[in-house]
């Protein structure tokens, strides 16, 4: 793809959508987070925020600073050259408890894809996932891709409270639901670390790029960091490069 | 502590500024005021930088009693009942007033609009969240526990005291909506039909009773998608007209999510994004379509009418009591 293929969409007069395609994919991801790492580098006047997504970098901008063809044409000659120049990426291990207690959708997944809960906890822990972007919810990470086995349309019936910490699975996606929230995905169980808290810099602690692999524990090791947790002395770190 | 105290509440009042800006890649809303304009103008009647947190209600607004020395308030939107010495008053909506401690004061009912906005002298001595005041309920952010104020509550103030000075009344500003809301076509108005493109500019639509800060529903003709209504989600802004399976269209409010996976035909231009706040449920809105570089000059000249406003604001219009 040459970038000549990437559309700049007006968003009214307050923000510019930087358009690389319509789908999912990794490479896709990757020039948009490059691009993201471009722009925020170079800080053009009066772009006030950056939003990378799946599929395109949403540039909020003050329209009394600067202009839509104003942005536009700052970021035209940045287009170029996307691929390939990511950089090295922080790597995660979340702990899950896949226990029924906390896996309220467990059973019904296996049932729908055929595999015993077992393996359902297998595929999910043994997948190092891309977080794609940040949204629905403060913190709360897109991340992909899930093994095709597991891939499920979201519930018909979504809940309409998810507790916080829940894991979970739609489509080619898995998440973990930061707050307790409605939701239609599917719960594979319970993480005890916060991915949110509005006292941090930043506040969200996984960002888009970030690469996160699931590691399973039991209820007795859910309980210590949870309690761990409740004290606030459970940070998560990302793996030494 | 300086503090107003809320000694009664019937309706949803809540602390916002001007939003939370800066942490939409980390999925936080931007919140702030639904009518920034209004939030503006009561900043500037009482002196206070355009950005400073106010009390935004719907409808009416609480009673809070004054425990301070004393305090300067105004509102826009609504009238303020005034009890002071066992003496009741009505203060106009644009005028501030000067309050004693034990006073108290009930905003509104609201005049016309759906919100009222309350500035105080100073502003309030809280803490925010992320660097605002804005109150968002979903994650806790902001205001006073990050919720609407609740009876009994304590708004602690900046200012110990108000200074003795000649009042001021916020000059004539029309706070009704525009008859056809100012959008820009895009980002996604490919994924819809000319003729949907055409409704949306030619139809009246209603306000509907779901809306809510998040954003507002509207109910009339549908529009019809050419390409499905599931999108790879991607970024919102305030006024994004996201248009769901049912076809009929949600403006995305203060609190939109910072993503979404509608299609959007259109986006409120920002100097009419502030007028939206202002209507209530059974309102009639339309839509009336101009260029980018159309929505920038309408910004530019509300800019220029808030800095005309804010200048003739520094000449005093009656003694203070």
């Amino acid at each position: 793809m040459s970038e000549t293929s990437a559309r700049l969409l007006p968003n009214g007069d307050t923000a510019l959508a930087v358009e690389f395609g319509e789908r999912i994919d990794r490479a896709t991801s990757e020039r948009v987070l490059a691009l993201h790492d471009r722009l925020a580098r170079a800080a053009l006047p009066g772009v006030v925020e950056l939003l990378p997504t799946f599929r395109s970098l949403m540039v909020h901008y003050d329209p009394l600073r600067t202009s839509h063809a104003e942005v536009a044409r700052r970021i035209r000659p940045l287009l170029d050259g996307l691929e390939g120049v990511s950089p090295v990426a922080r790597r995660w291990t979340i702990p899950v408890c896949y226990d029924p207690a906390f896996a309220l959708d467990l059973q019904e997944v296996a049932t729908r894809t055929g595999l015993a809960p077992a393996e359902v906890v297998e595929h999910h822990s043994a997948t190092t996932y891309h977080v794609y972007m940040i949204g629905f919810l403060p913190g709360y990470p897109y991340m992909g891709d899930l093994p095709a086995r597991l891939a499920l349309p979201r519930r018909e019936n979504p809940r309409t409270q998810v507790p916080a910490g829940s894991v979970a699975i739609a489509t080619t996606m898995t998440a973990v639901y930061t707050l307790q929230s409605p939701g239609g995905w599917h719960i594979l169980g319970r993480t005890p670390v916060s991915l949110w808290n509005r006292r941090r810099t930043p506040p969200a602690v996984l960002a888009p790029g970030d690469k996160v692999r699931f590691a399973p524990i039991g209820m007795d090791e859910f309980a210590r960091l949870a309690k761990q947790a409740d004290a606030g002395e459970l940070d998560l770190a990302p793996e030494a490069q | 502590m300086s503090a107003l105290q809320v000694v009664a509440s019937s309706s949803i009042a809540m602390l916002q500024d001007l939003g939370r800006l800066g942490q939409q890649r980390y999925g936080v809303p931007v919140s702030g005021a639904l009518d920034a304009v209004s939030l503006r103008i009561a900043n500037a009647v009482v002196g206070n930088p355009d950005g400073t947190a106010a009390l935004e209600m719907f409808y009416r607004g609480p009673t809070l009693e004054v425990a301070a020395e004393s305090v300067r308030v105004a509102a826009i939107g609504a009238a303020l009942e005034v009890v002071s010495g066992g003496a009741g008053r009505t203060v106009a909506a644009g005028l501030s007033v000067r309050l004693a401690r034990g006073d108290r004061l009930t905003v509104g009912p609201c005049a016309t609009s759906l919100v009222a906005y309350l500035a105080v002298e100073g502003g309030f001595a809280l803490a925010g969240d992320l660097g605002s005041l804005s109150t968002f309920v979903r994650a806790g952010l902001g205001g006073i526990d990050g919720r609407a104020l609740k009876k009994g509550d304590l708004l602690p103030l900046a200012a110990a005291s108000a200074p003795e000075r000649a009042e001021r009344r916020a000059p004539k500003w029309d706070l009704a909506p525009p008859a056809r809301v100012r959008v820009v076509f895009g980002p996604q108005d490919d994924h819809f039909t000319d003729r949907a493109r055409q409704t949306l500019i030619e139809s009246a639509y209603t306000v509907s009773r779901q809306s809510d800060r998040m954003g507002m529903r509207l109910e009339g003709p549908a529009l019809e998608h050419a390409k499905g209504f599931n999108i790879v989600s991607d970024g919102t802004a305030a006024g994004s007209i996201q248009v769901p399976g049912n076809g009929l269209p949600i403006v995305l409010l203060a609190d939109r999510p910072t993503t979404g996976g509608y299609p959007k035909i259109a986006t409120v231009a920002s100097a009419d994004v502030p007028s939206l706040g202002r209507l209530r449920p059974g309102a009639t809105i339309g839509f009336e379509a101009i260029s980018v570089e159309g929505a920038e000059a309408a910004r530019r000249e509300l800019e220029a009418r808030l800095a005309a406003l804010r200048a003739r604001l520094d000449e005093p219009v009656r003694r203070s009591r």
